[in-house]
């Protein structure tokens, strides 16, 4: 009920963006996210962007399992 | 996709799976609160790659499991009235209210539609001017932002025919109840993402500060649930309890400021009857008076009788974390998901939908 999936945001017009889903471009509201910006990924709920994803610490987390795996490996 | 399949590596998986099993010592019980993660949890075999040290269980956070059969009589009420049409996310069809559900009532008849959104709910009422337009508001935290907007946004296009009805709930008062009741012993809580996408991560707090059980958040995919445990039993096996934030990419401490303050705009707290839990003081929502015109509730005179429970069901017990659908004489006979008899089996995220699927609870 409460999924949301990362989407990539194409363009903006008022408080509705465009974006890319799976190679399908959709209509999202941007009500609740305002600070939305093209080039954004924004989690999407039933239509609404409910928050800006941050991508730099998206990359982040996944150095951390990369280093995890790494000493996890070494043993 | 991007910042999904990243997030499935099964080689970073295994370090994570190798650390958890390195650092748990203590036997521990988690609860995922959400129905989200239970769905996870299932679908890549989580819990068989954990320790025997933690035994993992479901939670109550299943919107639609929650619902109480009083509140669902009202909407399928709602349905027969004249010139009406129920707008609803596609989840609330197949469950059994007292005496009948929205699929059978619109098989007779009944002008139910399903929307993915709330935007399309306003579309139906501009498209239909004459007709009442009532959508059926379930949904935690994540979701009533989305429906305090349809409002302001009936409010600023003049449509005058939209409405809802608020079986809203928060997520937080509900857990205190939980805990409270001391049926469930919890050494952990792995706390619901996009709740917190919204309200942030301090309205958990209580629960480390109150009950000293350790929180994390954490994202939706099988590495951010491994992370998330991965945390929780460094916690346990620090003697520490704190609220920290696997899911970082997607919740910020402050939560989402916008969205809470449409919610605080448009709803404010009342008493709220969950499913197999009660009543639990504060956590529903209702239109705030200045909104009124909008309450379905308000605006039809419907008597939906009292409400039933249906025999041998135990989805309550199953949603408080006390029983699993394995201890349910009608999990998998009477109770399947094609002809559920409760919301747990109904709903995708619904623990007795989450053990069917995955081959779990079965006998023998």
């Amino acid at each position: 009920m409460c999924l949301a999936i990362p989407v990539l945001i194409k363009s903006i017009e008022g408080k509705e963006a465009k974006v890319e889903i799976g190679g399908i471009t959709r209509r999202i509201s941007l009500w609740l996210t305002p600070e939305a910006k093209v080039g954004d990924y924004a989690l999407v709920h039933t239509g609404y962007a409910i928050n800006i994803l941050d991508q730099e610490q998206a990359e982040e987390t996944l150095r951390l399992f990369e280093e995890i795996a790494e000493a996890e490996e070494k043993g | 996709m991007k910042f999904i399949t990243e997030f499935r590596r099964s080689e970073l998986a295994e370090g994570l799976i190798s650390q958890i099993h390195r650092k748990s010592k203590t036997p521990v019980r988690f609860m995922e609160f959400c129905g989200g993660h239970t769905v996870t949890i299932f679908r890549y075999g989580i819990r068989q790659v954990l320790p025997k040290t933690i035994e993992m269980v479901s939670g109550p956070g299943c919107p639609v499991c929650v619902t109480a059969n009083a509140d669902l009589d009202k909407a399928i009420a709602l349905s027969q009235t004249p010139e009406v049409i129920i707008a609803t996310f596609g989840d609330m069809l197949k469950v059994p209210g007292s005496h009948s559900s929205l699929q059978k009532v619109k098989a007779g008849g009944a002008d139910v539609r399903v929307v993915y959104s709330t935007t399309n709910a306003l579309e139906i009422a501009e498209e239909n001017p004459t007709e009442s337009v009532i959508f059926l508001g379930i949904g935690f935290e994540t979701t009533t932002p989305t429906v305090a907007a349809s409002i302001l946004q009936a409010e600023e296009r003049r449509i005058k025919n939209y409405y809802i009805l608020s079986m809203h709930k928060l997520c937080p008062p509900v857990i205190r109840t939980l805990l409270d009741s001391g049926e469930v012993k919890l050494h952990g809580l792995i706390c619901p993402g996009h709740v917190s996408a919204i309200i942030g991560s301090h309205p958990w707090e209580f629960i480390t500060r109150d009950y000293g059980i350790p929180c994390v958040i954490s994202g939706f995919e099988p590495l951010d649930i491994l992370q998330c445990v991965d945390m929780l039993v460094a916690q346990v096996e620090n003697g520490e309890s704190k609220v920290e934030i696997a899911y970082r990419r997607g919740v910020r401490p402050e939560g989402n400021r916008e969205a809470l303050k449409l919610i605080e705009q448009v709803f404010e707290p009342c008493p709220t009857e969950w499913r197999g839990i009660g009543e639990v003081p504060d956590s529903g929502l209702k239109l705030r008076k200045e909104y009124q015109r909008f309450d379905a509730e308000l605006a039809f005179d419907i008597d939906p009788g009292p409400a039933y429970e249906p025999v041998d069901c135990i989805c309550g017990d199953i949603l408080r974390g006390v029983k699993t659908p394995a201890d349910c004489k009608l999990f998998g006979k009477a109770c399947t998901p094609e002809y559920p008899v409760g919301p747990c089996m109904v709903s995708s995220e619904g623990s007795c939908s989450a053990y069917y699927l995955y081959g779990e609870g079965f006998e023998g």
